[in-house]
């Protein structure tokens, strides 16, 4: 393996150059103001100006979007993975990940159209006589784009978990009285959550960050946190706070992450305890006892 | 002894292949049964249309005079110890045996009895709070034996639940399994390839080839009596001859006339005679009924193993006393140790 050392040489660059080199400048400017001097004014600037209801704001439509990413996204994975057809669950997943191939900003613009004034939507609630609904650049309409553009990145996690997940342990629930609902609740659902954390930080983390997803169907109305951001650098021209409100995004992420990453680690800390036998209560989720059958 | 199951004319096929052909089979209470077969003899299958993972194309299962062929798993009086134990990695040894009395909505006190009680049984007492993963494979198959005694099952399967481990804690979880299943008096149905351990455990013993019982009996019965040359091979070693059966206790193979026990078969009857390699007695060429030249010859331990060529068949013999390779020697057998079977 010594012998392919030198191979990574190219890539160790990379990560220099466009990772920490461009995540120092981004801390240096946000550090210092005009003439290079050192300042935290930009910091004092966002916690006190309208800026940071900005970034609750986001903050809200970005978890709005990642809780309906889960509802959507854990059945279909759910759906997907238990089907024993080989053929059904290549062609599903397929289906969910065309779209990516297709340009980010192109599939987006397509929801302008469907959804505004004079749109496909509108124009079918109009022969219903339900319209037309003001639906465009309204936050629903950034959700909408949010749920459309990152539901694949809360499936594909979830379904490679489910996928994976060992057929003899839901027998075992079976054989030790769970009906279908109880192995759920009981086995598949906690064994799923690596699945669901991973999907949840890959569909928040671009939900609060984006621009153009606001920007094309929020219009001048929705105003989130990555726009904020983007117009610094490309309408103001005031790269240090621009870069202030990024370092301050990141800390906010790593901060959710370790949160939602908790579960994970707190795995290998129990496996770690389990050695010196510490005495822990094991709290049992209480679930319903409703018998369902399956058949 | 009463029945406890019934399996009646089952048949079932995977994709359009038969695993199982119009099988009955009836199962005792308290007994300790074995399927005993090669893999893909159906063995397993049989115990998942008793588990209710598998449900037959036709025949019925009777529970102590219940039909329970479409019953599902959790409905079950039985439990299972699936062959890779199928532990709960995200539940502690004690979450784990508990699973099935949490289902059931036992009493905390209950339950907190009747685990430590189990912990007992197994030989973990103090491994509640282990996770399974930091168990190692003798463990983990305890704690599965828990999980599934926990719920103090009429019945349990159990599905080559030795096959995973080395050969010395095999040893051991085959004592612990006879003593526990003496212990709680409940009906195990093991699943098993391998002969050795089918004998050493069961009161009974169902050999199964394609689908189909060979032979039910005790392993004594079965190894002394095989009730066909396919028996006769799988349990046990054999050396299996053909020959040819003149009348009743009067048989001839590799070229000599024999008396036997034998008796009931057709005049001069082609047949299969089998000869345990341990009833090969090796004696001097001029006692022997027949001779041959021994081919080679290996330590085992306890005994050696010989094979010698007679001329018409290589005879394997075990005997505790070495003969050098390519000595000419005399082999005798007794009648009582010929047993002749009917061709098929």
């Amino acid at each position: 393996m010594k012998h392919f050392k030198n191979l990574s040489a190219p890539y160790v660059v990379w990560a220099l150059i466009f990772i920490v080199v461009s995540l120092f400048m981004v801390i240096f400017y946000a550090f210092t103001g005009e003439t290079g001097q050192f300042t935290t004014q930009h910091f004092v600037r966002f916690f006190s100006g309208s800026t940071l209801g900005t970034l609750f704001q986001s903050l809200k439509i970005a978890l709005i979007s990642t809780v309906i990413c889960l509802i959507i996204g854990y059945p279909l994975a759910y759906i997907i993975a238990m089907s024993t057809s080989g053929r059904y669950r290549a062609t599903a997943i397929m289906l969910i990940v065309i779209p990516m191939w297709m340009n980010f900003l192109l599939r987006t613009y397509a929801w302008v159209t469907i959804l505004s004034k004079n749109g496909i939507l509108n124009s079918l609630l109009r022969m219903v006589g339900l319209g037309p609904l003001d639906i465009l650049y309204t936050d629903w309409a950034v959700v909408l784009g949010m749920v459309y553009n990152f539901l694949p990145f809360m499936i594909l996690p979830i379904y490679t978990v489910l996928e994976k997940m060992d057929q003899g342990l839901i027998e075992a629930a079976a054989d030790l009285g769970c009906n279908k609902v109880l192995t759920f609740v009981k086995v598949i659902f906690p064994l799923s959550l690596p699945g669901v954390v991973s999907g949840v930080a890959m569909v928040f983390i671009p939900a609060i960050s984006t621009f153009e997803i606001t920007a094309l169907l929020g219009g001048n109305k929705t105003n989130l946190i990555g726009n904020v951001i983007e117009q610094q650098f490309t309408v103001t021209g005031d790269w240090h706070y621009g870069s202030a409100i990024s370092v301050v995004l990141m800390l906010f992420l790593l901060v959710s992450l370790f949160f939602t990453d908790r579960e994970e680690r707190d795995k290998v800390h129990a496996s770690a305890s389990d050695m010196v036998d510490t005495h822990q209560d094991v709290a049992f989720p209480e679930t319903n006892q409703q018998e369902v059958h399956y058949d | 002894m009463t029945l406890q199951i019934e399996l009646k004319n089952i048949n079932k096929a995977f994709d359009d292949h038969p695993v199982l052909v119009d099988l009955n089979l009836g199962i005792e209470e308290d007994e300790f049964l074995t399927l005993l077969g090669p893999s893909g003899c159906g063995k397993t299958t049989i115990l998942r249309l008793i588990g209710g993972f598998e449900t037959p194309d036709s025949g019925s299962i009777i529970f102590e005079g219940r039909d329970i062929t479409h019953l599902p798993p959790y409905l079950r009086p039985v439990n299972t110890l699936f062959q890779q134990y199928a532990l709960f990695p995200h539940l502690n040894v004690y979450e784990n045996i508990a699973f099935g009395l949490r289902i059931k909505k036992i009493q905390e006190a209950e339950i907190k009895k009747r685990v430590g009680e189990m912990l007992n049984l197994v030989n973990l007492r103090g491994f509640d709070k282990r996770r399974v993963e930091s168990l190692s494979g003798g463990q983990q198959q305890r704690i599965a034996m828990a999980r599934a005694l926990v719920n103090r099952p009429e019945v349990l399967l159990l599905d080559e639940p030795l096959g995973a481990l080395d050969l010395k804690l095999r040893k051991d979880m085959q004592v612990e399994l006879k003593r526990i299943q003496q212990e709680t008096g409940i009906t195990f149905i093991f699943v098993t390839h391998d002969q050795e351990e089918a004998l050493t455990l069961s009161d009974r013993i169902v050999v199964l080839n394609e689908g189909v019982i060979q032979q039910i009996g005790t392993p004594i019965g079965i190894y002394n009596e095989p009730s066909n040359a396919y028996v006769a091979d799988f349990v046990g070693e054999s050396n299996i001859i053909e020959g040819v059966m003149h009348r009743d206790y009067d048989v001839t193979f590799s070229n000599h006339r024999f008396v036997c026990v034998d008796v009931g078969f057709k005049t001069d009857e082609k047949v299969d005679v089998v000869i345990r390699p341990e009833d090969v007695e090796i004696v001097s060429p001029q006692e022997g009924m027949l001779t041959g030249r021994v081919l080679s010859c290996l330590f085992l331990g306890v005994h050696y193993e010989m094979r010698i060529d007679t001329g018409n068949e290589v005879y394997l013999a075990h005997s505790t006393i070495a003969r050098d390779v390519g000595d000419t020697v005399g082999i005798r057998v007794i009648p009582d140790n010929i047993h002749v079977m009917r061709k098929g």
